[in-house]
């Protein structure tokens, strides 16, 4: 289940040392924006090395590499195939960066004869929110996340806690994710003193459909999985909906009723997916 | 020098009582008390220089003479007292200052010249720490707990012929308290012992007053009054604002030390709780007010000293009283100066082995540090993993005898030293009195606690033996170098009944 | 000629390497007493791996793990390489 994904720079050894203390659902290695431009051989070595002692278990470990334009892309591509990572995150997507992508893993897919390695594109320019839908209907992409820091410098503007300037974008990645049911993971908040700005960004977050929520500091990482952790309130009502339905149809009947409000088939399917959310 | 073993296999110099178990002395004896030394309740006269103290009192050769430690790195009475003996080449002095800091730099001088040859304390840190470690000090350090000082003193076994006590105000006749003044410090708890017992009793102060509205320093056993232009430095005084951790790591740990508290179901109403002035510890304090918030609990009081955080517990009703030997903020001298249910006690109330009732001895739950803790949960507190000096009980043993739960928290591995040891450098408190150790990696339960292992039997927290802690930290780091203490002896650790319990060896390093 | 990688935080090093006509190691370590053997070791192991018959290492430790040893060494070999 993915609620919460911790970001770690990768070439900070008392960071990686420590990565599998946290109850992060995901850890996000960063090669990218944490790591100085003369720094990405010595974090890939470091990374590589980490990665061999194998101590993160149940952990879903996630490659952020450097953008398709960069010079470090194609090396940092070729280490990710090496490494026991399940997912690469690619900053700065767009779907021909996706289509790029996808052709180069897809080469090494096809002659190592191993399964095709998820890719979370970071939505975090604005002209990529006018082809998010396209990007979220690509095979190989597996959720979307959404940079808003990053998105709100494309657009010039100050991020705000109310979020308003990124609305629109967390909106467009919400619906385009649903669209292909894809996951929509959210950007992370900033402000790591304030439990409470998280708090109410990671409910706003909720509230507009997203699943799960990015963060920068391990100290956020309780809030988040507790906030996209369905409530035991909403497991049992879901759990009652999916038992009615069950009864309905031995019955031989279509529609039925709970508590006097008529549950119809979008509430059993949603009802359904938090189920299996609650179970993976 | 010649060496027994004690009961925990440490070697101890011989003709000096070894630790024989937590309870063996303390159990077959009796409390010792010398008369109190009471003076009278008229007016005291004031002098205005330390030297008229030194004259009028002949202090001389060889003679003891104490401090408490409530100005903390910001005093200025210990310095004052150390320039006057060096200008007189005062010579074989004892000092038994209740802790030493890194202010007392001074004393470094004086050590190595031969004007103090012995020094008795609970708690040393910094220059001097280091001058002791490289064996400048012509007697052995003497170090005991909180509650070990005042059985010491009022056994005569440590004989003051002057203490000096600094009183940020005081009036004519000597009663005073720490809470008015420009250098005020709060509580005075760790001075009672000196006051009541010393042959002689020098009040120190910066603030002179007709009247004083508190009185903490029964001006009845002072002999002088010692007025100076100031006692100290407030920055130092007060440690400044003490807050919870921010480290993701630390956090971890209060987390999983509130939550096994609560499932060992101490959180509930009367609770009897203390906890350190640390990072973590405060973290640990702020965990637990959430989970008393939820459950509507009341403690009955939280204990040791204090910090606004605690402060803020109390005056959110999360406890009825605050019993305090020492206010480490402002917040909690103003606290302290202002609430009737905020009480000072002293360290005899708060921790001496013989006291009738002593507040550690009443804890439910006590949340302590450790610099190393072993496979039989010995813990080390007064050295570091390199065998430095820095540190000292306090009332770590006393707290750990004391409370019904017994809470080490600490980093497993830190900078690829392992916290916990196969043997630690030096024992401070035995591990018969350490219940629960919480590490980020994992908690385990001293065997000897039965019924903790049964109530946790269904938890869901990261239980594990202490081995396997070992084990998890080496797998992490590698199996180090461990060194064995061997050469010159340069002190020794006492137990709160007096017994060595371990000794302190020459600093080897680089 | 000399090249660099890691650096002095906790739990990181700092190892420099220069091409030279022996092997040589030297260790400074926050650590030293309890694992400086193990850190020479260490170094030698990779050198061993690598097949690197001689060089001078020197390693300014600030108690790192040996996966952070290992990959600081070969990132200054390789961008020892690069210069040359």
């Amino acid at each position: 289940m993915r609620r919460s994904l911790l970001f770690i720079p990768a070439n900070t050894p008392a960071m990686l040392q420590n990565a599998d203390i946290f109850d992060a659902d995901g850890i996000i290695f960063d090669l990218e924006d944490a790591i100085q431009m003369s720094e990405k051989d010595a974090a890939r070595d470091l990374l590589s090395e980490y990665l061999k002692l194998n101590t993160l278990k149940d952990v879903e470990l996630i490659v952020r590499i450097n953008n398709l334009d960069s010079p470090f892309f194609e090396k940092d591509i070729e280490s990710c195939l090496a490494w026991p990572i399940h997912t690469i995150m690619l900053p700065k997507a767009s779907y021909s960066a996706i289509e790029k992508l996808d052709g180069l893993l897809h080469k090494f897919e096809k002659k190592q004869k191993r399964e095709m390695m998820p890719v979370i594109p970071i939505i975090e320019q604005a002209k990529s929110l006018f082809e998010v839908d396209r990007i979220a209907s690509h095979p190989r992409v597996a959720a979307l996340l959404l940079g808003g820091e990053d998105l709100a410098t494309d657009l010039g503007v100050e991020r705000t806690r109310e979020g308003e300037e990124i609305l629109l974008a967390r909106q467009l990645v919400v619906y385009a994710a649903k669209a292909y049911q894809k996951e929509a993971i959210d950007t992370p908040f900033t402000d790591v003193s304030s439990k409470e700005g998280l708090s109410y960004d990671a409910e706003h977050a909720k509230r507009l459909g997203m699943t799960a929520k990015a963060c920068i500091h391990p100290i956020q990482i309780d809030v988040i999985n507790e906030t996209f952790m369905p409530s035991q309130k909403e497991i049992d009502e879901a759990k009652r909906i999916v038992e009615l339905e069950a009864l309905a149809i031995k019955n031989g009947k279509g529609a039925f009723s709970m508590d006097g409000k008529m549950i119809d088939k979008p509430i059993i399917l949603r009802a359904k997916k938090l189920l299996e959310r609650v179970k993976s | 020098m010649s060496q027994i073993k004690n009961s925990l296999d440490r070697m101890i110099p011989e003709g000096m009582v070894p630790y024989q178990g937590a309870d063996a002395i303390i159990k077959k004896t009796k409390r010792k008390l010398i008369d109190e030394v009471i003076y009278n309740g008229g007016n005291k006269p004031v002098e205005n220089d330390i030297s008229s103290i030194f004259d009028k009192l002949s202090i001389s050769d060889g003679m003891t003479l104490s401090f408490h430690h409530h100005l903390r790195n910001g005093d200025g009475v210990i310095n004052m007292v150390l320039a006057e003996i060096k200008k007189r080449k005062l010579k074989n002095m004892t000092l038994a200052p209740s802790a030493i800091f890194p202010v007392h730099e001074p004393m470094v001088e004086l050590i190595k010249a031969g004007n103090i040859t012995k020094i008795y304390t609970n708690y040393i840190n910094g220059p001097v720490a280091q001058a002791i470690e490289q064996g400048f000090l012509k007697e052995l350090l003497v170090m005991d707990t909180h509650g070990g000082r005042p059985r010491a003193i009022e056994s005569g076994e440590i004989k003051i012929d002057v203490a000096f006590i600094a009183v940020p105000t005081c009036d004519k006749c000597g009663h005073g308290n720490g809470t008015e003044g420009p250098s005020a410090c709060g509580t005075l708890g760790y001075a009672i012992p000196d006051l009541l017992y010393a042959t002689y009793k020098v009040v120190v102060t910066d603030h002179l007053v007709d009247r004083v509205k508190k009185v903490d320093i029964d001006g009845r056993y002072v002999h002088y009054i010692l007025h100076v232009p100031s006692i100290g430095n407030p920055e130092g005084i007060q440690s400044g604002t003490t807050k919870p951790t921010r480290d993701p790591i630390q956090l971890k740990i209060a987390k999983n030390t509130a939550k096994l508290i609560d499932e060992l179901g101490y959180i509930k109403k009367g609770l009897r709780f203390q906890t350190g002035a640390g990072g973590t510890s405060l973290a640990v304090a702020e965990d637990i007010s959430h989970i008393m918030k939820e459950k509507n609990v009341v403690g009955s009081f939280a204990s040791g000293g204090i910090t606004n955080f605690l402060v803020n517990m109390h005056e959110n009703g999360l406890f009825e009283k605050l019993y305090d030997v020492q206010c480490f903020d402002l917040e909690a001298i103003k606290s302290y100066q202002k609430n009737k249910q905020h009480i000072m006690m002293s360290s005899s109330e708060y921790a001496n082995p013989y006291y009738p009732k002593p507040i550690a001895h009443e804890l439910d739950v006590v949340i302590l540090g450790a610099t190393e803790i072993d496979l039989d949960y010995n813990v080390n507190v007064t050295t570091d993993s390199f065998g430095h000096i820095m540190g000292g009980s306090g009332g770590h043993s006393d707290t750990a005898y004391g409370a019904k739960l017994t809470i080490i928290t600490t980093n497993l591995v830190k900078s690829r030293l392992s916290m916990v040891k196969n043997h630690v450098r030096t024992i401070t408190t035995p591990g018969e009195t350490v219940d629960v150790l919480v590490t980020e990696r994992g908690i385990a339960i001293n065997p000897r606690r039965t019924d903790l292992i049964k109530k946790l039997e269904h938890s869901k927290l990261p239980l594990m033996t202490i081995e396997d802690l070992l084990k998890k930290a080496h797998d992490m780091t590698g199996t180090p170098k461990e060194k064995i203490n061997q050469g010159k002896v340069v002190g020794v650790v006492r137990y709160r009944d007096g017994s060595i319990i371990d000794c302190l060896y020459q600093y080897q390093g680089a | 000629m000399y090249a660099s990688a890691g650096t002095l935080e906790s739990n990181d090093c700092l190892i420099t390497v220069e091409p030279s006509d022996v092997l040589s190691i030297t260790v400074e370590s926050i650590v030293k007493e309890a694992f400086g053997e193990q850190i020479e070791q260490e170094i030698l192991n990779c050198l061993k791996q690598l097949k690197i018959k001689s060089m001078k290492v020197h390693i300014s430790d600030k108690g790192a793990l040996d996966y952070t040893i290992r990959a600081r060494l070969l990132t200054a070999i390789k961008r020892l390489e690069e210069k040359k």
